[in-house]
């Protein structure tokens, strides 16, 4: 693995006699998107303020590129806080200046750029984030969202090497905060830029993130990917990725959480009522990932959750497991009503099959579909493995999940 | 054996700190006063915002300091000759208020007028742009905030307080006219020839320099109670606003008070 860009080396903080960090260890690399979580109060958006020097550590060192933040001169450091663009978690906008001269204002300030390109350059981006006509509002005639919008753009506007977002999609509603996600991965492909979150949004951010780093009273108790938390036996970590409350995961169109999933499994078992699971695994994701981008991957998975869901009963559920696995639970139904929801299911796909002739860059989603009866009260992984074995794929085919109409 | 040393120590411990916090204060507010000069002058120069700022501390006070300063006059119109008139030498009433105002009273009365007005925005201004994260966002965009905040608002004073000191003893030697003149009888003539003969360019020199000094005090002081509201110990918040503008109207007011007495044993 590369060198990390920014590291922190046993970094501590007090404020008064409240130890905030203590000993923090943290390691980001450059073009990666990492989130840092935790309870609220733990240090995060302290962490976030020592990377940008708003904050000084009291002990410890902070390495960009290897080299000692606080030992640089003056100028290299003025040099690396223009890399940096902060979004607050209180947005911390300009109240006497109108939204187009907050994000004007870097550009402004910072650049020698003529009046003309900087208005071209703000329009870009308050369109990109749905910001219409409101050039010449003031941000306490701004819904909470829209001051969040208005963040980011101002963050954004100077196209940085490294951003810094405090929270940034508290209070947005889902389908403001799908949008604010998918522009910090979009953006973060498209101009290479490294992204520091600071967030709680599990599990939408799991999707964006490269890897997520867990802090707790002060120490960074977890780094790695979003794979490996799920994973992590430290029950801090767990708890906290458990005790986030279910609800309906919008970017996916699917509900995600496993205790909801662990719920839904056992409630079956308890009425001693029969239970059934379809499993559609994509076969191509690598593929498709390599021809056209993470974000086509995304895209299209969604895309086509939000197909499936309409072919399924309302008391069915659908989760996903990875990148590339969906599995309806289908409540009250034995193998042989499985068999048929699951060949018309598929038949209803099926149709889709047909359109994938018509994709413009003859792309399609392998897909195999099978069904599978729960063998017994084991963990999510456990049964997920049993699952797979003991899969009965009963069909396989293309679709061309309108990749483009997203 | 502890405890009755420890009670003569105290008040020399306390008088300690205290000497020690007047000094970092002091030492504090030269720093920042320097920083936010010098950024007067660093380029880009920024005119409009300099422009704005002389709109907000000058010309809206113009009322405030015509109103005063009318006021002010008559009041040493009446006072003056109530005096002059003991002495039989009402004749000097004109050269009396004039210069009453041009050397003392309109310098420190338009410097307290003016922090009223515009110091306690300005304290509460930045204050809650502190507490509001709205510098620390500065900050993180790499602008100077003393340069793109502070500075413009101190060269706006250095601007505007000669012109109101001036604007105030006008008004002032007109209010003096309408009492001295027009209510009690002394020839108007003689009132600004007095005036004339009285008055030398080096009062006139010693008035601008006070509302120099005074625009530096006042810009100077309630700036950096603004400023620094987040670190004061008493109050966080809303309540750190309300505590750093108090602060600022109070320290600029007795600080004028205090460069005035100083200024003047100087100049005299």
């Amino acid at each position: 693995m590369n060198p990390p860009l920014i590291e922190f080396q046993n970094v501590s903080k007090k404020f008064g006699e409240t130890h905030v960090l203590k000993n923090a260890n943290l390691s980001i690399y450059s073009g990666e998107i990492i989130t840092i979580m935790g309870k609220s109060g733990v240090g995060k958006s302290v962490l976030l303020k020592h990377i940008i020097g708003l904050l000084e550590q009291d002990s410890g060192k902070i390495l960009f590129k290897g080299k000692p933040v606080s030992e640089m001169k003056k100028a290299d450091r003025k040099a690396l806080k223009n890399k940096f663009s902060y979004m607050f978690q209180g947005t911390a906008l300009f109240d006497s200046m109108t939204v187009f001269e907050n994000i004007a204002l870097p550009l402004r300030e910072r650049t020698s750029l003529r009046s003309a390109e900087i208005k071209r350059k703000v329009r870009e981006k308050m369109n990109h984030l749905d910001l219409y006509d409101i050039d010449d509002k003031f941000p306490s005639q701004l819904s909470g969202g829209m001051k969040k919008r208005v963040a980011l753009a101002r963050a954004l506007v100077t196209e940085p090497e490294i951003v810094l977002f405090d929270e940034p999609t508290t209070g947005l509603d889902p389908i403001r905060k799908n949008a604010v996600h998918e522009m910090i991965s979009e953006y973060q492909k498209k101009f290479g830029f490294t992204s520091v979150i600071v967030s709680h949004e599990i599990p939408d951010i799991f999707y964006i993130s490269n890897r997520i780093a867990m802090i707790d009273e002060g120490r960074i108790i977890f780094q790695g990917t979003p794979e490996e938390i799920r994973k992590v036996s430290n029950p801090a970590v767990q708890q906290f990725i458990l005790g986030i409350e279910s609800r309906p995961d919008n970017l996916k169109g699917l509900t995600h959480e496993e205790q909801r999933f662990i719920e839904k499994r056992t409630r079956p078992q308890y009425d001693c009522t029969a239970c059934s699971f379809i499993l559609l695994t994509v076969n191509n994701p690598d593929e498709i990932k390599e021809k056209f981008g993470e974000e086509s991957v995304r895209t299209a998975l969604q895309n086509f959750v939000c197909k499936l869901r309409q072919y399924l009963r309302i008391t069915d559920t659908c989760f996903r497991f990875g990148q590339d696995k969906f599995m309806v639970l289908l409540p009250n139904t034995d193998m042989d009503q499985a068999r048929t929801a699951c060949d018309r299911l598929a038949g209803n796909i099926k149709k889709k099959e047909s359109a994938g002739n018509r994709s413009p860059k003859g792309f399609c989603l392998s897909l195999s579909v099978g069904i599978v009866a729960p063998q017994k009260d084991s963990s999510i992984e456990e049964m997920f493995t049993d699952m797979e074995s003991g899969l009965t794929t009963l069909h396989e085919f293309n679709i061309w999940p309108e990749l483009m109409d997203s | 054996m502890t405890e009755p040393f420890a009670v003569v120590t105290a008040p020399i411990s306390a008088l300690g700190r205290l000497t020690l916090f007047l000094i970092l204060e002091m030492g504090r507010t030269a720093i920042f006063f320097f920083r936010s000069f010098v950024h007067i002058f660093s380029l880009p120069l920024q005119i409009s915002k300099i422009v704005n700022q002389v709109y907000f501390i000058g010309m809206k006070s113009v009322f405030v300091i015509c109103l005063t300063g009318g006021f002010t006059g008559m009041v040493l119109g009446l006072q003056g000759y109530y005096t002059l008139v003991k002495f039989g030498s009402t004749g000097f009433l004109g050269g009396a208020v004039a210069l009453t105002l041009i050397r003392e009273l309109g310098p420190v009365l338009t410097a307290i007028m003016v922090t009223g007005r515009a110091g306690s925005a300005i304290a509460a201004e930045i204050g809650i742009m502190r507490i509001s994260e709205q510098i620390d966002a500065l900050d993180t965009m790499d602008i100077n905030p003393v340069r793109f905040l502070v500075s413009p608002k101190m060269a706006s004073a250095f601007i505007s307080f000669p012109l109101l000191t001036a604007l105030f003893d006008v008004v002032g030697i007109i209010g003096g006219y309408l009492t001295g003149c027009v209510m009690l009888g002394i020839s108007s003539g003689v009132y600004f020839a007095r005036i004339e003969s009285t008055v030398i360019m080096d009062d006139i020199t010693e008035g601008f320099i006070k509302s120099l000094v005074f625009a530096a005090v006042v810009a100077t002081i309630c700036c950096y109670q603004g400023y620094y509201t987040h670190l004061r110990a008493e109050g966080f918040g809303a309540k750190g606003v309300s505590f750093s503008t108090t602060s600022a109207v109070v320290q600029s007011c007795v600080l004028i008070f205090v460069t005035d007495y100083v200024l003047t044993s100087i100049l005299l």
